[in-house]
């Protein structure tokens, strides 16, 4: 009792396991056991159920699932590029729609400003052509009541001088005053 | 005899007998031959089962957590499927999940105190591996027709070598069926007779007294140890087991 127990534990193996193993033999080996025979024929008939309710069913289920997630997949990202190429399509239509108002807008815009100046311009040569007309209208009036003025001048002179005369000398002779008259004037 | 002779000898571990068979449901059991073997094997296709359509039943474009892992399973064994045989192969998917969560549950089932690994019987496993084989000749004889037989040549290989080369490639043909079924039975037997013989030597530790009852700890660490190696081997071989009968199924539809 008091010996070390290593010496057990090296002991033990050796005794205990080829002894009985050897004597007994293996139960696996033993053929004239009718429950070996028994085992296989039961599970033939276990592993064949197993087999056929796999392959009918069980497998059959996952495999449905799973390229039901396939399909699913698949559809959702037809769908997304779809609809990204949707997108992208619309946002270049408004691209190109706003470009196209912008121009217009721009051409608008300066055909406008065109009339605009070309209206002013118009006006403007209007205006000055009246304008002139008028400037020249009052240059010719101007004329004419200077032609006028100038043209009444001698008869005047020849007036104020025969005053002058018959007032200084107290004889009228038109015929000397009118003559001297048209001798200064002219 | 001493005393750790008399405790070794009187409590040996039985590392094997967990892999006996006992009769379910009495003499019923006993009379259809029904053992814990396949009642494990219900037991792991109803759960497999359950998972598949309970996570699938919300059907949900979003998944929630348990729809999430179903899926992730199907896609998972479909990769490995139409990535190994191509879409020639795609009719043999839904065998491949089969053998995959069938050798996963019983892998795991196994795991858990009171239950049975049916994974860890050579008639289970070779007979799964049967069926491989089956198939993939009866597969290569629908798609290849009598070109089947060609392949035992190599191509390019010199004729001279042939008489050398056939019955080799022959026989490393045979052989895959044993290599499948023995690689995942010896795995599994492996791992659970690891798990017993450490179990073993704590309670025959715990019988030392004090002394033992602190060493009883170390064989408690290892087996949680070996328990997650075990979760590792169990998904392991379950792969290994699918990704090689998806070989050998492209070599039947895609030549």
């Amino acid at each position: 009792m008091h010996r070390t127990p290593r010496l057990f534990l090296f002991a033990a193996p050796l005794a205990a396991v080829p002894g009985r193993a050897v004597a007994a033999g293996m139960p696996q080996l033993n053929v004239h056991d009718p429950l070996l025979i028994g085992q296989v024929a039961w599970g033939a008939v276990i592993f064949a159920g197993f087999y056929v309710v796999l392959s009918r069913s069980a497998l059959p289920r996952i495999e449905r699932v799973l390229s039901n997630r396939r399909t699913r997949i698949q559809n959702d990202l037809d769908i997304a590029r779809r609809a990204k190429a949707e997108s992208d399509r619309a946002s270049a239509e408004l691209l190109s729609t706003r470009h196209e108002a912008a121009a217009q807008a721009r051409a608008n815009v300066e055909r406008i400003q065109n009339e605009a100046r070309l209206s002013a311009e118009t006006h403007a040569r209007e205006t000055a052509k009246r304008l002139e007309a008028e400037v020249a209208n009052a240059e010719a009036r101007i004329a004419q009541s200077r032609e006028q003025a100038l043209s009444s001048l001698p008869a005047i002179a020849t007036g104020t001088a025969q005053n002058l005369v018959s007032r200084l000398i107290g004889e009228q002779d038109e015929q000397t005053v009118a003559s001297a008259v048209k001798r200064v004037s002219a | 005899m001493t005393g750790e002779a008399s405790v070794a000898a009187g409590s040996t571990i039985d590392a094997l007998g967990q892999f006996e068979l006992h009769p379910v449901l009495g003499s019923l059991g006993e009379a259809l031959r029904f053992s814990q073997s396949p009642l494990f094997m219900l037991i792991a296709v109803v759960l497999v089962l359950a998972f598949l359509f309970i996570g699938m039943r919300p059907a949900s474009v979003v998944p929630g957590r348990l729809q999430a892992a179903a899926e992730i399973g199907y896609d998972f064994i479909h990769d490995l499927a139409i990535g190994t045989m191509g879409e020639e192969g795609a009719a043999f998917f839904p065998f491949v999940f089969a053998l995959f969560f069938f050798i996963l549950a019983g892998n795991y089932l196994g795991l858990l105190p009171f239950s049975f690994t049916y994974t860890s019987h050579i008639a289970v496993t070779l007979a799964l591996a049967v069926t491989v084989f089956v198939i993939s000749i009866l597969a290569s004889l629908r798609f290849q027709g009598l070109g089947f037989f060609k392949h035992f040549m190599p191509a390019g290989a010199p004729v001279w070598l042939s008489p050398l080369l056939v019955p080799i490639e022959i026989l490393s043909f045979l052989s895959r069926p044993v290599s499948l079924s023995i690689r995942l039975f010896a795995n599994m037997v492996a791992g659970h007779v690891l798990l017993e013989v450490f179990a073993g030597f704590t309670i025959m530790l715990a019988g030392l007294g004090f002394f033992g009852h602190i060493l009883a700890v170390a064989p408690i660490a290892i087996n949680i140890a070996l328990t997650a190696l075990e979760l590792l081997v169990g998904v392991l071989q379950a792969y290994v087991f699918a990704i090689l009968t998806c070989i050998y199924l492209r070599e039947a539809v895609a030549h």
